[in-house]
């Protein structure tokens, strides 16, 4: 997994409540058996002007939502996204958080997240930063003032730093913060206490043996 | 979050600390406090389908591991799979899943129900269908909607491919512990009114971010008269309430429904299970963190007016006006669902006309919701100006059952489509799907902008009123008809 130590980038605004992971990434691009190759499809049908895209097609002559904010210029080569309430509820696609990453997005600020999908986030190395309401609604209005706008994330610290120097702390579960800090691997971590989970499973099976019809 | 290490429980069970369902769940399955405020804990069910294995299979491979455990897992197609002809599967992209699937399960001998068993269905529904899902078990699937077999009493949750992945290596996960939140619902509910209109009124009233962070336990005395199958869709849309997951408590009714299932278990094991799995309820007295009390007479027939399960009214309502609204970023969602819906505000949900209707989907495609929807049919006629009305039976099982009974000769004669089981149009993966600009009556789960098909409308709502509005071509209470 890549880490995220610190991140400076472009800010881009998605003003909506419960943005959905369907939204973020439609069906139809998760028959792909990879892992890559989503970018070109997030938000499908909000960025492109005709009826949908099919998996594996060339997006490059497809027509444009102009009006779409990951289409407008003063936005182009964004890498955090600013959320609203909720944002990548519904589906438990982790495609949806394969997407933001091949686009390019590396942090996802919004005053809330939808339990998978930020799970889903911190197992592929992009942080999703939860902020107060308020706070989030006040990083809207600046984002709209200033073309350009940046954020300056550090993880070691909890901030975000706006342009004008104000720093926003945030909260994140410490076991999550050390395995983002590091790209740990979670699954080696967890084969490192493959004792203690055959112990469990013999204890378990001794008293509740209709869970374990296979036990020799 | 405070949370009481396992060992002081297991000292003082029983005779100090009453604890939730979810509690007394979350102690069996934990293997180890990381000390960090996450645990390992131990999965006793792993499902899988087409569309989110595949990733986990291959970085198993990649990272030479093992299966765990193969006899903890079972997989089946279903997203991708045509409901016409099982055999013509056009689109060369979905084949290639379904194959990727069944090579999986063949290199890794992975337990597999295949296309054309007898048994093949939505994974949700041939889980408990087959006592494959129990009571007290942990159940997880790369399907959010996993969280249907909460209505057996067991801790049941859908994750992303990576966990997948983990739970394949090591047959456990790492968890940090939900909070416990309790729907309590009392008394009768009205004739024609059922679990997924309690559903959709519990999401409307908290929100579909009213659950997040939290377990749901439905409770009271409107959840103990639900059938199992009832409670499996009311659990079915604790995700959509933003809940991880979302549990009944056993009762006699678990065990009678899990009694004799092919996978159940059977003999000695039974009994033991059996006295087990009585325990699978909150002791008195135990705290839970958030509380929400509904009266069952309350409940209305429900039906989504916008793009979010939460935007719902009941069928006597007309469409919610945004500029009632006073959160000015709820305002904008709501004309952003409008314009998409293309509806007008004030306007009688009754009056509104469909295109396509939709019974099926992990939520309601179970032998109950089909009988409910075939006696409004019974007798009556799709209208003219519905362009489809299709049924998609859960399972093969439950197609066979109601062809027993005869419901698809109902279903048939009034003008429905007869498929065959899969997913189909809830998310429009096979070729089932909306229309650019279709407005579609689906017994599904999500009404999201596009899920039903790129520009597709869905409004969700319960199998007998989405036959009522196949009936009428537009929205009606069955009672009306």
């Amino acid at each position: 997994m890549q880490a995220f130590t610190t991140h400076t980038g472009l800010v881009v605004p998605m003003d909506r409540p419960n943005v959905d992971t369907d939204s973020i990434i439609p069906k139809q691009f998760l028959k792909s058996i990879r892992r890559s190759g989503f970018g070109p499809y997030l938000f499908d049908s909000w960025r492109y002007a005709d009826d949908g895209g099919e998996a594996d097609q060339d997006c490059s002559g497809r027509p444009l939502r102009k009006d779409f904010v990951l289409n407008l210029p003063r936005y182009a080569g964004a890498s955090i996204l600013l959320a609203r309430e909720n944002f990548g509820c519904g589906s438990s696609r982790e495609h949806a958080v394969w997407a933001l990453d091949d686009f390019g997005i590396r942090c996802v600020i919004a005053p809330g997240f939808a339990e998978i999908f930020f799970s889903n986030c911190g197992k592929n190395g992009l942080l999703a930063v939860v902020l107060p309401d308020a706070e989030v609604g006040k990083l809207f209005e600046e984002v709209a003032a200033a073309p350009g706008y940046r954020l300056d994330v550090n993880l070691a610290a909890q901030t975000v730093t706006t342009p004008a120097g104000r720093v926003i702390p945030f909260h994140i579960d410490p076991a999550l913060k050390e395995r983002l800090l590091n790209g740990m691997d979670d699954i080696g971590k967890t084969l490192r206490q493959a004792d203690a989970i055959r112990t469990y499973e013999r204890r378990r099976a001794a008293d509740a043996p209709w869970l374990f019809p296979d036990a020799v | 979050m405070y949370t009481i290490p396992a060992l002081f429980i297991k000292l003082n069970n029983g005779s100090m600390t009453p604890r939730t369902l979810y509690d007394k769940l979350w102690d069996a399955h934990v293997v180890r406090d990381n000390g960090d405020g996450t645990h390992i804990i131990y999965i006793d069910k792993h499902l899988s389908h087409e569309v989110t294995s595949p990733q986990a299979f291959e970085g198993l491979r990649l990272a030479g591991r093992k299966l765990w455990r193969r006899a903890a897992n079972l997989a089946v197609p279903d997203h991708n799979v045509p409901t016409v002809d099982r055999h013509l599967i056009n689109d060369p992209i979905s084949r290639v899943q379904l194959e990727t699937l069944q090579q999986n399960v063949r290199d890794w001998d992975v337990p597999y129900i295949d296309l054309f068993d007898a048994r093949q269905g939505i994974v949700h529904v041939i889980g408990p269908e087959q006592g494959a899902c129990l009571p007290g078990m942990t159940i997880v699937c790369g399907d959010s909607h996993t969280t249907t077999n909460g209505g057996l009493g067991a801790w049941a949750f859908g994750i992303g491919t990576s966990e997948v992945e983990h739970v394949l290596a090591t047959q456990t996960l790492v968890l940090t512990k939900a909070r416990n939140m309790r729907v309590t619902v009392n008394g009768t509910l009205a004739s024609g009114i059922t679990s997924k209109d309690i559903a959709l009124h519990v999401i409307g009233r908290i929100g579909t971010a009213g659950g997040t962070g939290h377990v749901i336990e439905f409770a009271g005395t409107t959840i103990r008269e639900l059938t199992i199958e009832g409670r499996l869709t009311l659990c079915n849309m604790a995700i959509e309430a933003g809940a991880r997951s979302g549990l009944v408590a056993v009762d006699e009714k678990t065990i009678e429904y899990v009694r004799g299932r092919p996978m159940a278990p059977g003999g000695r094991n039974w009994e033991l299970a059996v006295t087990a799995w009585r325990d699978l309820v909150s002791d008195p007295g135990a705290r839970f963190d958030k509380e929400i009390v509904i009266a069952a007479e309350d409940v209305r027939p429900c039906v989504t007016w916008g793009t979010s399960p939460e935007m719902v009214v009941s069928i006597d309502d007309v469409v919610p006006d945004p500029e009632q609204e006073k959160d000015p970023v709820r305002r904008e969602g709501m004309r952003n669902a409008l314009a998409y819906m293309a509806l007008k505000a004030g306007t009688p949900m009754k009056n509104i006309p469909i295109d396509k209707v939709f019974i099926g989907s992990c939520t309601n495609a179970r032998i109950e919701d089909l009988r409910a929807a075939a006696s409004v049919a019974r007798g009556r006629r799709v209208a003219d100006t519905v362009r489809l009305a299709m049924v998609v039976p859960g399972s093969g099982l439950v197609k066979r059952q109601a062809e027993k009974e005869g419901l698809d000769r109902v279903f048939v004669d009034a003008g429905f489509e007869w498929r065959e089981p899969g997913c189909s149009m809830c998310l429009g993966m096979n070729e089932d799907r909306l229309s650019p600009g279709e407005r579609c009556a689906s017994t599904s789960n999500r009404n999201f902008e596009g899920r039903q098909g790129a520009g597709g409308r869905t409004h969700l709502l319960s199998p007998p009123m989405a036959a009522a509005a196949a009936i009428a071509g537009h929205f009606a209470d069955p009672g009306d008809l």
